[in-house]
């Protein structure tokens, strides 16, 4: 296959360094469509290695990032008419934060990588630019002592770089903090949503195999009144978790993601929800739309950018009792619903 | 920043000021401005915004940061408690890990 992404080489001192375009292609544009919705999430990758930009010289900038094709389109789309050299590390495709975390964007993979490409071969200085979320998984002063280069933190955001290397290296403190902007939780909404899909379908069969028992017996119609409906209030409950949620977190009442999940759970369930003018079918709904909410919403607390291994296992070790319960209690009243 | 406020009182974060040589490090790398530089030597401003990511005690040079680190995820904490593992990542869901 040939990667239209490369548009030729730069001779250096080592080897000849394949030349990367700052243009996003339509497939690259797909691509990165795909991927929002958990298409070909897992292996969005690319070749891991030493790429140019632009026409760099020895005395460039490298910039250092991840294997993930979606943050390698960013960086090289973000340094448009820029000469710099861009080092890949090999992170499986995942992208700088999560791989820091995990360790694959790390002290060892980046100094290995220098190694492997010849880095102090083709450029004169010894500096390369790390990405700050990199810092979880990279040991500055260890790359120095076992690499001799030296790392600078560059800024968190791609989009900061121009004006980083505009500035002679200078991070402002606004370049250095994490944001979770509405713009950057709305990303992230698809893929969960994608994921949570499954979930939702099993829950669907249940609940029209239920509507087939009632207190008059067995009747197939009851799919298309009761069944219907309370797949439409599964939906409200799931679409409060993974849409509403996300998009509405910073107002949601409470500070625990758990708590932010009930609360657009019941905003939901006052805005959309069927029942079938039963009080207990109506308390069972009740119940059961914000326990579903409330769990999924929690979830999100692994997309945030803000919330603690700490913070996240006191929220689950109260919340997860409440929704299993909440979520029994409610199913419960609803099949009780149908019966009296 | 108010719209990112957590639960408070929870961080494992810890600083040896004794150790601290006053590199400005943990300040650099932090992401949600938890240190502060005052008279040449780190101090924790705000550690209700600690998220435990350890970017700042793996780059401290001394070893004067602890922070119990994982990841604030709960998929990942489930499947870690399911599997009887340590949180990790690997959970194959959520918008973290890719």
């Amino acid at each position: 296959m040939t990667l239209k992404y490369i548009i030729g080489q730069v001779q250096t001192k080592a080897e000849p360094i394949p030349k990367v375009s700052s243009d996003l292609r339509f497939e690259d544009k797909l691509g990165s469509f795909k991927v929002r919705w958990g298409i070909n999430r897992d292996s969005y990758a690319v070749e891991p290695g030493l790429y140019a930009l632009g026409s760099p010289t020895p005395d460039s900038h490298v910039l250092v990032t991840a294997n993930y094709k979606l943050t390698f389109d960013i960086i090289r789309n973000s340094l448009k008419g820029r000469d710099v050299w861009i080092l890949v590390l090999d992170t499986k495709g995942v992208n700088v934060w999560c791989a820091a975390g995990k360790g694959t964007f790390g002290t060892e993979e980046l100094v290995n990588r220098i190694a492997i490409t010849k880095l102090s071969e083709i450029v004169n200085h010894r500096k390369v630019i790390v990405p700050q979320l990199g810092a979880t998984g990279i040991a500055a002063h260890e790359v120095l002592k076992r690499s001799g280069f030296s790392v600078v933190y560059g800024p968190v955001r791609a989009e900061d770089l121009i004006a980083f290397l505009g500035s002679n290296l200078k991070v402002t403190q606004e370049m250095r903090k994490v944001t979770f902007s509405l713009r950057e939780r709305i990303v992230l909404i698809p893929v969960d949503f994608v994921q949570s899909m499954r979930y939702f379908f099993l829950l669907s069969v249940v609940f029209l195999l239920f509507s087939m028992f009632s207190r008059v017996g067995f009747s197939l119609s009851g799919i298309l009144s009761v069944g219907l409906l309370s797949v439409l209030n599964l939906f409200s409950a799931f679409f409060a978790g993974i849409v509403f949620g996300p998009i509405l977190l910073p107002i949601l009442p409470g500070k625990s993601f758990a708590m932010k999940g009930l609360w657009s759970g019941l905003l939901m369930l006052s805005l959309f929800s069927y029942s079938d003018y039963n009080l207990i079918n109506m308390i069972g709904w009740m119940i059961l739309i914000p326990s579903i909410s409330s769990y999924l919403l929690m979830n999100f607390t692994g997309a945030s950018t803000y919330t603690s291994m700490s913070g996240v296992k006191k929220e689950m070790r109260i919340a997860i009792p409440l929704q299993l319960v909440g979520a029994v209690i409610g199913m419960v009243l609803l099949l009780i619903s149908r019966f009296i | 920043m108010a719209d990112q406020e957590y639960l408070k009182n929870v961080a494992t974060l810890e600083l040896d000021t004794e150790k601290c040589i006053g590199c400005g490090m943990c300040e650099t790398v932090c992401p949600h401005s938890v240190f502060k530089m005052e008279e040449n030597k780190a101090v924790i401003a705000n550690k209700d915004a600690c998220m435990e990511c350890g970017a700042c005690s793996k780059n401290c040079p001394v070893e004067a940061i602890t922070v119990k680190t994982g990841v604030g995820c709960a998929a990942g904490i489930i499947s870690g408690f399911i599997k009887g593992k340590e949180a990790s990542c690997d959970c194959g869901g959520g918008g973290c890990c890719g």
